[in-house]
């Protein structure tokens, strides 16, 4: 085993006092959404813009034997007909980080054969998006179908049909790793607590699609594109190579996305096939998904995994190590390998003192849509898991839930603190969320009431559960999984320029695709008000396009606030320190004698003698032959900041490194009443305490809380994309994709517990995702209460009714039906 | 050729003649051939709500809806709400108490808002909670949109507007802390 160097931990950071950072202030972004002007890709209209639709595959399964285009080339209105096999003539595969892209390639439109329902076939190029959709209907293609594989289980069976024939299996990825003495651990338990798990496939499903629109300009070979497609920025050398056009040669412009929960990042399939469309007729193409193509054909997926999972304990409660065997069905395509399952390796161990960890991973490819990013990128399936497996634990032990995880809490002295992954985690107070979390759910009243509730033999279930939210990736989760080729740690970079004009007023600049529904612009805003003494609303918010701008790699893994709050930051220091000099000369003074103060620089202890930020930035706009010969005239800094704390992995992999160290912690308690009639289940209360380190802006935090455990209810009780047996996507409406709505989510009380991160600004950690984190764990340990004087314990998500009525049929020993 | 129906619908107030497929769709003639992109699309079919626009006074969902079927009627959608640089006081509550995340099921929620605090100027929570049940929002969870449909409805009773001197810089209380 090799060591690791833990010595490197960041110094600690201290804050003084705050004026905006804690503030709700209302968020800058909303007027022009409020007033139905928010710009979003379907809102664009470049002249001459053409509309594309694609041909889905009908089929799971099938061979492309022939394609007759004739009819629809000929239609009036069409400008364009393309076909798998010529779009691959003219692009390159998709990016792919995946194990293998060579034996799993993925492409913008299939070639010679089809591997899902709904994957694209042909695209057509018309005057609108109507006439698109009458060609497409004139599309002529012979399928041979071929057997499909929906069951991640048995697509690895010998025999299987494969998905893709060069890859000779389907298993995409398989290995084990192990962290700590594993086989001490469980030699040494008294009990080892053993469960088989499913969660099935869900997606973030937001309510605007995915779209580009890309404009070639054939006199200079450039490709401009509007799309809301999020992390663009870091891989966009990817997506031109695809294109085959020089990087930067390709500009993409920001614009606002109608929501995203990851199902918008790095999505480059549109990017690929208007690029590709504009290019073959000469003028603008928009390719907006419908939400046929959103479901049915998209690049995200959620987590589709099987689990066996053992737990070893001891008999006091203690939990010593897991044993975790998975696999993850990834569809038909893998791009992002198996980075969901690194993402789990960062808080694999939650809130515990858990010693050991064995993860064996293995990824099987099958018949369906790809897996890509959903709210949580895998760390909420493992959340789920491992709040199962404690629950089970306290059950076997006849041990209190709360008394479990509180003997099990890493203590506040022991950060920073790192698990046997090697991941760190900066700080937390697991005891004061939980604390909060029992009195503000009312904890002891809704047992009492569960009692009651029994004796008139009504099923009432409290699900408390304690667990992690990882923030501030670093791209390490990416690629430890190989030996080969190894890669030095990536610091995933986030820029900010700030430019004071020359009345002082402020304006920030964004270079990466930032806005999803998330507040990039407010957090900036306040942060940027903190610096100057401003007031936020009178920041301007910017977004560069991609062409020449620094270095950006957008929202993902809860990183913006963090990232950006960084380059605030740095930008802010450099203009104070220029602006602390041009004072200095304007006052005629050391600029040590100077402090910032209320907006601007005056003369410590001498009120009087001030110059505001104003009065220095006319000066260094206007009259720079005032100052001495190396100041610049403007004011405007750039700060390009880089991931605060992370480390290499070891070459053995026995010690993942620092990736996703800034830890955020949460304690949800939903209390259901399940009726065991009909297996409805009825959330009656629901509690959630957060610590995601300082809050920014508490009411935006507590509305990604609420809207993030809304999707968790979804992905709890409703929300599945159904293959049936024969691979046929069964869900492919909202009316079978039921997405919740205000019926189906509660009244949620929020409240946060603040432990600032020792090594960020401010203390901020990442919260975005932890809704979804925490509810579809809490939910099932709570059905699980109300259905266990039944004996009932249900190991798999979504609990539908159907679901759960089987399960309490075969614990009643009736036949099924 | 295509086969052209003309209709005449009032849209805001202004009334318009137009040329129209018979199979063209309320959303695409609002959008594209009036301008008026606030009305966003969700679904296609019928079920989000994001699409939502009054049809002389009464919501409608603006994608399954052709615009034929609306020759000779008046639709608002979520540009007359705002009067130059003042807010709706539904607008305002939706900003202030944070009802809206990524902003695109806003449009057809403010609609919504509209006709069901015109149909009960004084509703409970739970009544809000089950009316706005009609659209779907994926990012917000609901609860501060109910929140700001409740705080508008006393406004919209006094017929009360709002006050653009009382600035947009406001702050709203943080969560209640024990
Ligand atoms: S877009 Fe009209 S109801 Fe969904
Ligand atoms: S605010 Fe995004 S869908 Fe409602």
């Amino acid at each position: 085993m090799t060591i690791i160097e833990r010595r490197d931990v960041p110094p600690a950071r201290t804050h003084g006092p705050r004026r905006w950072v804690g503030q709700s202030i209302r968020r800058v972004e909303d007027p022009k959404f409020l007033r139905g002007r928010g710009g979003y890709i379907a809102d664009l209209v470049r002249p001459g813009m053409l509309h594309a639709a694609v041909l889905r595959s009908p089929y799971p399964h099938a061979r492309i034997v022939s394609i007759d285009t004739t009819a629809a080339e000929a239609m009036p209105g069409v400008y364009a007909v393309v076909t798998g096999a010529q779009a691959a003539e003219l692009t390159d595969p998709l990016p792919d980080f995946g194990p293998d892209p060579a034996k799993h390639t993925w492409r913008c439109l299939a070639v010679d054969k089809v591997r899902y329902v709904g994957e694209g076939v042909v695209v057509v190029v018309a005057d609108d998006r109507y006439l698109a959709e009458d060609a497409l209907a004139l599309i002529e293609v012979e399928y041979d179908p071929l057997p499909a594989v929906v069951d991640p289980v048995r697509a690895l069976d010998a025999g299987a049909p494969l998905v893709h024939e060069a890859l000779g299996a389907n298993l995409a990825y398989d290995r084990t790793f192990d962290f700590g003495d594993v086989d001490a651990d469980f030699a040494e338990a008294d009990l080892v607590v053993r469960d088989r798990l499913r969660w099935h496939r869900s997606g973030g499903q937001p309510l605007e699609t995915v779209g580009a629109i890309a404009d070639f300009d054939p006199s200079t070979g450039q490709l401009t594109a509007h799309t809301n497609s999020l992390s663009f920025t870091s891989y966009l050398f990817m997506a031109a190579a695809t294109l085959r056009i020089p990087a930067n040669k390709l500009d993409i412009r920001q614009v606002p996305a109608g929501g995203s929960f990851g199902s918008k990042l790095f999505v480059t399939k549109p990017l690929v096939i208007a690029g590709m469309c504009s290019r073959i007729v000469g003028r603008p193409v928009v390719f907006l998904e419908d939400r046929v193509d959103n479901i049915s054909n998209c690049d995200h997926h959620g987590s589709d995994r099987v689990y066996d999972v053992e737990l070893a304990v001891m008999r006091d409660g203690t939990l010593r190590g897991l044993r975790i065997d998975t696999i993850d069905d990834y569809g038909a395509y893998i791009q992002f390998g198996v980075g969901h399952h690194g993402n789990a390796l960062a808080q694999v161990t939650g809130p515990y003192t858990i010693g050991s960890v064995r993860y064996r991973v293995r990824a099987a490819l099958t018949n369906k849509n790809q897996q890509g990013a959903y709210r949580g990128f895998g760390s909420e399936v493992n959340n789920w898991m491992l709040e199962q497996m404690v629950d089970k634990a306290a059950r076997e032990l006849r041990m209190d839930p709360v008394e479990i995880r509180r003997r099990n809490f890493i203590q506040p002295a022991q950060f920073p603190y790192f698990i046997p992954t090697g991941n760190a985690y900066d700080s937390g107070d697991y005891e004061a969320v939980l604390e909060r979390a029992l009195e503000l759910g009312e904890y002891d009243r809704w047992r009492a009431e569960q009692a009651r509730a029994r004796e008139e033999g009504r099923y009432l279930g409290i699900g408390l559960i304690t667990a992690q939210e990882r923030s501030v990736f670093s791209a390490t989760e990416f690629w430890f999984w190989f030996d080969e080729p190894g890669a030095p740690v990536t610091s995933m970079p986030e820029s900010v320029t700030l430019n004071v004009d020359a009345t002082g007023g402020i304006t920030a600049t964004l270079y990466s695709c930032a806005f999803w529904g998330n507040s990039p612009e407010t957090m900036v805003a306040q942060l940027v008000a903190e610096e100057f003494d401003c007031e936020p609303h009178d920041v301007s918010i910017v977004y560069h396009g991609s062409q020449g701008g620094l270095p950006a790699t957008g929202p993902g893994g809860s990183r913006t606030t963090v990232m950006l709050a960084g380059a605030v930051e740095g930008a802010s220091a450099k203009i104070k320190a220029k602006a602390r000099r041009a004072a200095s000369e304007l006052l005629e003074v050391d600029p040590d004698d100077l402090e910032w103060t209320e907006g601007g620089f005056q003369v410590r202890g001498v009120p009087d003698r001030r110059k505001s930020l104003g009065d220095i930035a006319i000066a260094l706009h206007l009259f720079k032959h005032t100052f001495p010969e190396d100041i610049e005239s403007g004011l405007e800094e750039s700060k390009v900041f880089d991931h605060p704390w992370t480390t290499m992995p070891s070459a053995d992999r026995s010690d993942l490194g620092v990736f996703y160290p800034f830890m955020g912690h949460a304690c949800h308690v939903p209390v259901v009443e399940v009726d065991v009639a009909t297996g409805e289940v009825r959330i009656l209360a629901y509690a959630a305490v957060h610590d995601c380190g300082t809050l920014v802006n508490p009411r935006s935090l507590a509305g990604h809380i609420v809207g993030g455990t809304a999707q968790g209810i979804g992905t709890a009780l409703y929300e599945e994309f159904v293959y049936d047996d024969h691979g046929q996507l069964v869900t492919s409406s909202f009316l079978d994709y039921t997405i919740p709505s205000a019926m189906e989510v509660p009244e949620l009380r929020i409240d946060h517990v603040e432990t600032p991160s020792p090594y960020t600004p401010h203390g901020i950690k990442g919260g975005g995702e932890g809704g979804r984190m925490m509810a579809p764990a809490a939910l099932n340990v709570a059905v699980n209460d109300a259905l266990a004087p039944l004996g009932v314990r249900v190991t798999e998500l979504p609990m539908t009714p159907d679901r759960l009525r089987a399960a309490i049929r075969a614990a009643e020993g009736a036949p099924p039906g | 050729m295509r086969d052209l129906h003309e209709i005449t619908l009032t849209v805001n107030g202004r009334e318009h003649t137009l040329a129209v497929e018979p199979r063209r769709l309320l959303v695409d003639v609002l959008r594209e051939d009036l301008g008026l992109p606030g009305t966003h699309i969700g679904c296609e079919h019928g079920v989000c709500g994001t699409c939502t626009v009054l049809l002389d006074g009464a919501s409608i969902r603006s994608c399954s809806t052709l615009a034929v079927q609306v020759d000779g009627r008046s639709v608002r959608t979520v540009e007359s709400l705002a009067s130059g640089p003042d807010l709706h006081p539904l607008q305002e509550e939706f900003w202030d108490k944070q009802g809206l995340q990524c902003g695109y099921c806003t449009p057809g929620m403010l609609m919504r808002a509209v006709e069901i605090l015109e149909q009960e100027p004084d509703p409970t929570p739970e009544q809000v909670r089950e009316e706005i049940a009609s659209n779907l929002c994926r990012c917000t969870g609901y609860q501060y949109i109910v929140e700001a449909v409740l705080a508008a409805a006393p406004r919209l009773r006094g017929g009360q507007q709002w006050d653009p001197t009382a600035g947009t810089a406001a702050t709203v209380p943080t969560e209640a802390k024990a």
